[in-house]
C-alpha cells in the first residue's frame, strides 16, 4: 500500500479522477457531434422509426442497477466480507454483460433494418458515440472479472478496497456518460 | 484503504439512491410519452438528467464526502464537456436563428 500523499489523496484514486475529466472531454466531444448533427439527416432510416424506448429504457435500468452492485461490492470488501465482494463484484460484471447483450443486439437490428455505420449522419455520429460507451463497459467488464478472479483467488482483500473502489469511479462514470446519452439520444428523438 | 472509506453512505442510502434513479428514469419514459407535455419536454428531461448525474457523483462516487480537489477535477472537466457541446451547437445553429 502506498503512504501518505501531499495532497492527502492516493495517487492512484487521483489519477483515476484526472482520467475520468478527460473522458468527460472525450465524451463531450462525440456528443457534441451528435447534438451538431441532429436533425438533420436527409437518407433515410430516421432515429424515431428505429429507436426502440422501451427496450432501451430496460437495459438502461440494468446498467443504473450495477453501479448499486458496485457501491455494495465496496462496501463488503471495506468490511472484509469476501463473500459478498465476490457475489457482488459478479453481478455487477453481469449487469454489465446484459447491457452490452442490448447493445449487441440494438446495432443488429439497425443493420438488419438497413442502418450501417455509413448510411446517413444519424447511423455514423450514433454508431460511433454509443460504440465508444459500449466499448468502456466493455473494459469495465473485464476490469471488475480480474478483480473478482482475485478475490476467488484469495488475493483481494479489506487491505485492496481502495483498488475496487478506483474500478467503481470507472464503473460510475460509464454509469453517467449513459444517463446523459439516454436522454440526447433516446428521450430527445 | 481510502481516507473517505469511514465516511462513505451507508448500504441503506445506496439502495435509496438506487431507487430513486430507478423512478426518475421510470419518470423521464413517462414524460415523453405524454404529448400535453411536448412543449416543456426539454428542460423536464434535461432536469431530471442532471438530478441523476448528481446522484451518481454525489452518492456512489463519493464526491458528497471527498475532498475539494476531487470535486474540482471532476467538474472543471464536466464544464469544459458542456461547453464544447454548447459552444459547437450554438456554431452550427442548433438554437435557432
Amino acid at each position: 500500500m502506498e503512504g501518505p500523499t501531499s495532497t492527502g489523496i492516493p495517487n492512484r484514486k487521483l489519477a483515476m479522477w484526472t482520467f475520468i475529466g478527460s473522458e468527460c472531454m472525450l465524451f463531450g466531444t462525440l456528443i457534441a457531434t451528435y447534438m451538431i448533427y441532429r436533425g438533420r439527416n436527409l437518407v433515410p432510416p430516421y432515429p424515431h422509426d428505429l429507436l426502440n424506448i422501451p427496450f432501451i429504457t430496460v437495459t438502461t435500468f440494468v446498467l443504473l442497477m450495477s453501479s448499486l452492485m458496485m457501491v455494495l461490492a465496496l462496501a463488503a470488501v471495506q468490511r472484509n466480507d469476501l463473500r459478498a465482494t465476490k457475489l457482488w463484484l459478479g453481478l455487477t460484471a453481469l449487469f454489465g454483460l446484459i447491457f452490452l447483450g442490448g447493445q449487441y443486439y440494438e446495432f443488429s437490428h439497425f443493420v438488419h433494418e438497413g442502418l450501417p455505420l455509413s448510411r446517413n449522419l444519424f447511423s455514423s455520429t450514433f454508431f460511433v458515440l454509443t460504440g465508444t460507451h459500449g466499448a468502456h463497459v466493455a473494459g469495465g467488464v473485464i476490469w471488475l472479472s480480474t478483480l473478482l478472479v482475485r478475490t476467488v483467488q484469495g488475493k483481494l482483500d479489506a487491505r485492496h478496497a481502495e483498488t475496487v473502489e478506483i474500478a467503481g469511479l470507472y464503473w460510475h462514470f460509464v454509469d453517467i456518460v449513459w444517463i446523459i446519452l439516454f436522454t440526447l439520444i433516446y428521450l430527445l428523438v | 484503504m481510502s481516507h473517505s472509506a469511514e465516511s462513505h453512505p451507508s448500504t441503506r442510502l445506496y439502495v435509496a439512491v438506487a431507487v430513486i434513479l430507478a423512478a426518475l428514469t421510470a419518470l423521464e419514459v413517462m414524460v415523453f410519452y405524454i404529448e400535453a407535455l411536448a412543449p416543456v419536454l426539454i428542460p423536464i428531461l434535461l432536469v431530471m438528467m442532471a438530478a441523476k448525474f448528481a446522484l451518481v457523483a454525489m452518492f456512489f462516487m463519493h464526491l458528497k464526502s471527498d475532498g475539494p480537489v476531487l470535486n474540482a477535477i471532476f467538474a472543471w472537466g464536466a464544464f469544459i464537456a458542456t461547453a464544447i457541446v454548447v459552444a459547437l451547437m450554438a456554431i452550427y445553429g442548433k438554437f435557432g436563428a
